[in-house]
């Protein structure tokens, strides 16, 4: 009985899935979706894979880091250098990239997740330019004038694909046994590492993971976009990504989801001020860590229960 | 009768401050001891020492055995000790169920790929750490509040949580830190039977820091007395009782 | 060797700058716990009201300087009670997290009014002299910067050793709570301690217009991470910390500068900020105090 129930819900989530995905390539191809708007489904999905990632970090595991456009660039520039200079196919960028990023993740994680609370904060900002200054001094990468003339490989089935995988992923580990010794870690270290929780580990292997898809992020960026700079990975970029997972609420990978679709939205509206769009963003991070630091959704998710509750008009 | 835990010559400072001075333990398989002492003797230091949170100076931490002295405090529950806390530390964002479920962590049943793509052992393995838990919970009478959060538990049911957690993780040994603190006599005398009726069911041995003495005499076998980190005294409830030095440094009536 | 001497004077301006702005860092946190990333743009805001004081209004380098930290002093105050306050209780996270915010706010409002561009410090302001002491090239504005920012260092040590203010200052940072059973007045402590940060801020990005000969509203950053660094490394918390750690921060990368890469110049901070975390995160004159379980 509880098999055919679980077999019927995933019919019903592929379904959708399916559904969802043949739509907008529908859109996609018959023309429907200008330019403007690819552009910004594209940036949608890309701000969704970064949210969500770095939620996992800062929301779930209640490290915060401040570095998470590194990871992004190292993906970027992994992808970049095995399509364009070795020419090889899109999906061997992909991969490299995400082993490149989790890499660094890994290398990055490790000495700096003994820190605590704002220390390793700062940290993980000092490192994420450090990889900016690095790439900035890499003859090979062109320096800080970059990469121009990426071929477009990135295309709706990739970003769909991308971003399904990356929220399903965060989604079936937070889930689990390993999600709950991770949002024991946020909660109270000392006593989740006296649980039996290795707590360096978990707080290692979230980063890891969050870097990962964050390189992923970077790929799929430098393939639609085509140019990459080391400028185009500054603290301002970790600092957008920031305002996404506050915003959504740290620890609700429904918020950080939401959160990534409106900033989206909103940096389209403002794309002609990009003053105002900075105060607006300074200013939400203010008013939310004060009136509401939960953010939207606090860590309450999105799920079928909801759905249902919505459906058949209870509350 | 089996000696679980035999301490050596445990030494530990903080700057220039010593916090414990050559103590010397002993434990043996099922006893209830206490570790008694006023505010500031060490106490709570004793028990992070022998739970790895703290490294001693000096000194040599054996448990069934083997030195654990310089383990980490996972590795150690790991080895069959669990504990609880003089400030309650509960998960208080996660579910009444769920914080007892992390006990089990160390032990779970599958891997992350499985718990990724949602294989079937990952649904059995859920199956069996949530009877696991759920068990304790009936146990510890707080099954029927098994998804209220953490945070918003009467605070004696928080205690009693804290220590269904600890249970979970399936200890040899059991440490708690005064878990009577804040409870009226009725809830200390419950707690009382319940600490007993756990001791028998699980063949646990059980070290006890309290202050509420009616507690410490009527359960504990042993008592060791600490102060300005150093014992000062050791032996049954009795002799403990009229103890000169204890007097003088704690009780400071004879208790009845 | 003159050429090493040489360096170590260039240094010591660009030092005194840092170790201006770090005072700021490092009072805050020893107070609060907090890493105001604000900072850093108080001083371009300082080095603003200084450029429009000489322009606009005339004055000499020295009103200027004064209007400057007076303005920034206000500023702190009301930054603190808009944006810390109410988080007093709220983890140190949602503090950085909201301070991360007042930073742009301030770059960004500032860019808004008044537009991304620098500004030019007017050659009246401070004409440039330069002396020939035994060999070595000084220039006065180098001496100006060095006494002013000794100066400030002098009356913060008397501020701090041997006036009221300054005794509750040092209590409210040891123990917040003991000192309010004192009768000091935790919140006006705060605002004094934020006034006076601010101040200092203000003269350094005033000194940084002279030194430099431009503002514009990004300029905060870079000097303001150096500044955090070298109060890091000097001992977040710990004022003679940060006065050494600002000297310290100046001279290597002067030296960096002159003897290295120049490009690397700015990448050296981080990678001091890295070093140190690692390696001692109290910095050179902090105890390390372990957490109570």
């Amino acid at each position: 009985m509880q098999i055919k129930n679980k077999f019927i819900r995933f019919c019903i989530d592929v379904l959708v899935l399916v559904a969802l995905f043949t739509l907008v390539q529908y859109i996609i191809t018959t023309g429907l979706l200008d330019q403007y708007y690819q552009i910004n489904l594209v940036s949608m999905c890309i701000n969704i894979i970064l949210a969500v990632s770095l939620n996992l970090i800062n929301g779930f595991t209640g490290q915060l880091s401040l570095g998470h456009a590194g990871f992004m660039a190292i993906g970027a520039y992994a992808s970049v250098v095995m399509t364009q200079m070795m020419d090889q196919p899109f999906i061997v960028g992909i991969i490299l990239a995400c082993m490149a990023a989790a890499l660094g993740g890994f290398i990055i994680g490790v000495p700096t997740l003994r820190l605590k609370g704002d220390y390793l904060a700062i940290a993980t900002l000092a490192l994420g330019e450090i990889i900016r200054v690095t790439l900035q001094n890499i003859d090979y990468v062109n320096g800080p004038a970059g990469i121009l003339g990426i071929t477009k490989m990135t295309t709706w089935p990739w970003l769909f694909g991308a971003t399904v995988v990356t929220v399903l992923v965060v989604v079936n580990l937070i889930n689990s046994s390993y999600g709950r010794a991770i949002i024991s870690v946020r909660e109270d270290e000392v006593a989740s590492e006296l649980m039996g929780i290795n707590t360096t580990k978990y707080k290692v292997i979230a980063f890891v993971i969050g870097a990962m898809f964050a390189g992923l992020a970077g790929a799929l960026y430098a393939h639609f976009f085509y140019i990459i700079k080391p400028e185009t990975f500054n603290f301002m970029k970790s600092f957008d990504i920031l305002v996404m997972v506050v915003l959504g609420g740290l620890g609700s990978t429904t918020g950080a989801v939401i959160a990534a679709i409106f900033i989206t939205a909103l940096t389209a509206a403002l794309q002609s001020f990009p003053a105002i769009r900075m105060i607006l963003y300074a200013l939400i991070l203010i008013v939310v860590m004060i009136y509401r630091p939960q953010g939207l959704m606090g860590n309450k998710e999105l799920s079928r229960k909801t759905f249902g509750r919505i459906w058949s008009g209870r509350k | 009768m089996s000696l679980i835990m035999e301490i050596n010559n445990l030494d530990k400072s903080f700057g220039g401050l010593s916090a414990v001075l050559n103590f010397n333990f002993r434990l043996e398989q099922n006893e209830l001891v206490g570790l008694i002492g006023p505010n500031g003797a060490g106490k709570t230091t004793v028990f992070n020492l022998i739970t790895g949170v703290y490294k001693p100076d000096q000194g040599r931490i054996i448990f069934n055995g083997q030195n654990i002295v310089g383990l980490a405090p996972h590795a150690i529950c790991a080895r069959g000790i669990a504990r609880t806390f003089q400030n309650i530390r509960l998960f208080n964002d996660l579910s009444v169920l769920d914080n007892v479920k992390i006990a089990s962590h160390k032990n779970v049943p599958y891997n992350f790929l499985a718990a990724i793509i949602r294989s079937p052992r990952f649904f059995k393995g859920e199956d069996i750490i949530e009877n696991e838990a759920m068990k304790y919970l009936k146990i510890f009478k707080l099954d029927d509040k098994k998804d209220e959060l953490a945070k918003n538990l009467p605070y004696g049911e928080q205690r009693r949580l804290e220590i269904a957690r600890a249970m979970a993780t399936k200890p040899t040994m059991l440490i708690l830190d005064e878990p009577a603190a804040g409870m009226n006599p009725q809830e200390t005398k419950e707690l009382m039977n319940l600490i007993a009726q756990i001791r028998q069911d699980f063949q646990l041995s059980i070290l006890l820091i309290e202050h509420d003495m009616s507690l410490v005499m009527g359960v504990c076998e042993r008592i060791y007395v600490l102060d300005y980190g150093q014992i000062i005294a050791e032996g049954r409830p009795e002799e403990i009782r009229s103890n000169k030095q204890v007097i003088e440094a704690y009780l400071g009536e004879e208790v009845e | 060797m003159l050429e090493f001497i040489q360096q170590l004077v260039n240094g010591l301006s660009l030092g005194a700058i840092y170790a201006l702005i770090a005072l700021g860092y490092t009072m805050v946190y020893g107070i609060i716990k907090l890493i105001n990333f604000a900072h850093g743009d108080i001083m371009m805001v300082g080095g603003f009201v200084g450029f429009f004081s000489l322009t606009i209004f005339q004055t000499n380098i020295v009103t200027a300087m004064i209007a400057a930290m007076l303005t920034c002093a206000v500023l702190g105050i009301i930054i603190e009670k808009i944006a810390y306050r109410p988080l007093r209780n709220s983890t140190r996270i949602a503090a950085l997290i909201t301070a991360i915010g007042v930073s742009f706010f301030l770059e960004y409002v500032t860019i808004f009014l008044l537009g991304p561009s620098q500004r030019v410090f007017p050659d009246t302001a401070f004409p440039i002299k330069a002396y020939n002491i035994a060999g070595l090239s000084i220039l006065n504005k180098d001496i100006f910067v060095v006494i002013s920012a000794v100066a400030l260092m002098l009356i913060l040590q008397y501020i701090i050793k041997w006036t009221k203010t300054g005794k509750a200052m040092r209590a409210v940072s040891l123990d917040q709570e003991a000192a309010v059973l004192m009768g000091i007045s935790v919140d006006k402590t705060i605002s004094i301690t934020f006034a006076i940060g601010s101040a200092l801020a203000a003269a350094a990005g005033v000194m940084y217009g002279v030194y430099y000969s431009t503002v514009n509203p990004l300029m905060g950053i870079i000097p303001g991470l150096k500044a955090f660094v070298a109060a890091v490394l000097g001992g977040i918390g710990i004022i003679p910390g940060a006065m050494v750690g600002g000297f310290v921060m100046g001279l290597l990368e002067t030296m960096v500068s002159g003897y290295g890469n120049s490009l690397y110049r700015d990448a050296v901070a981080f990678g001091v900020l890295i070093l140190i975390l690692l390696i001692k995160p109290t910095g050179l004159f902090g105890k390390d105090t372990g957490e109570k379980v």
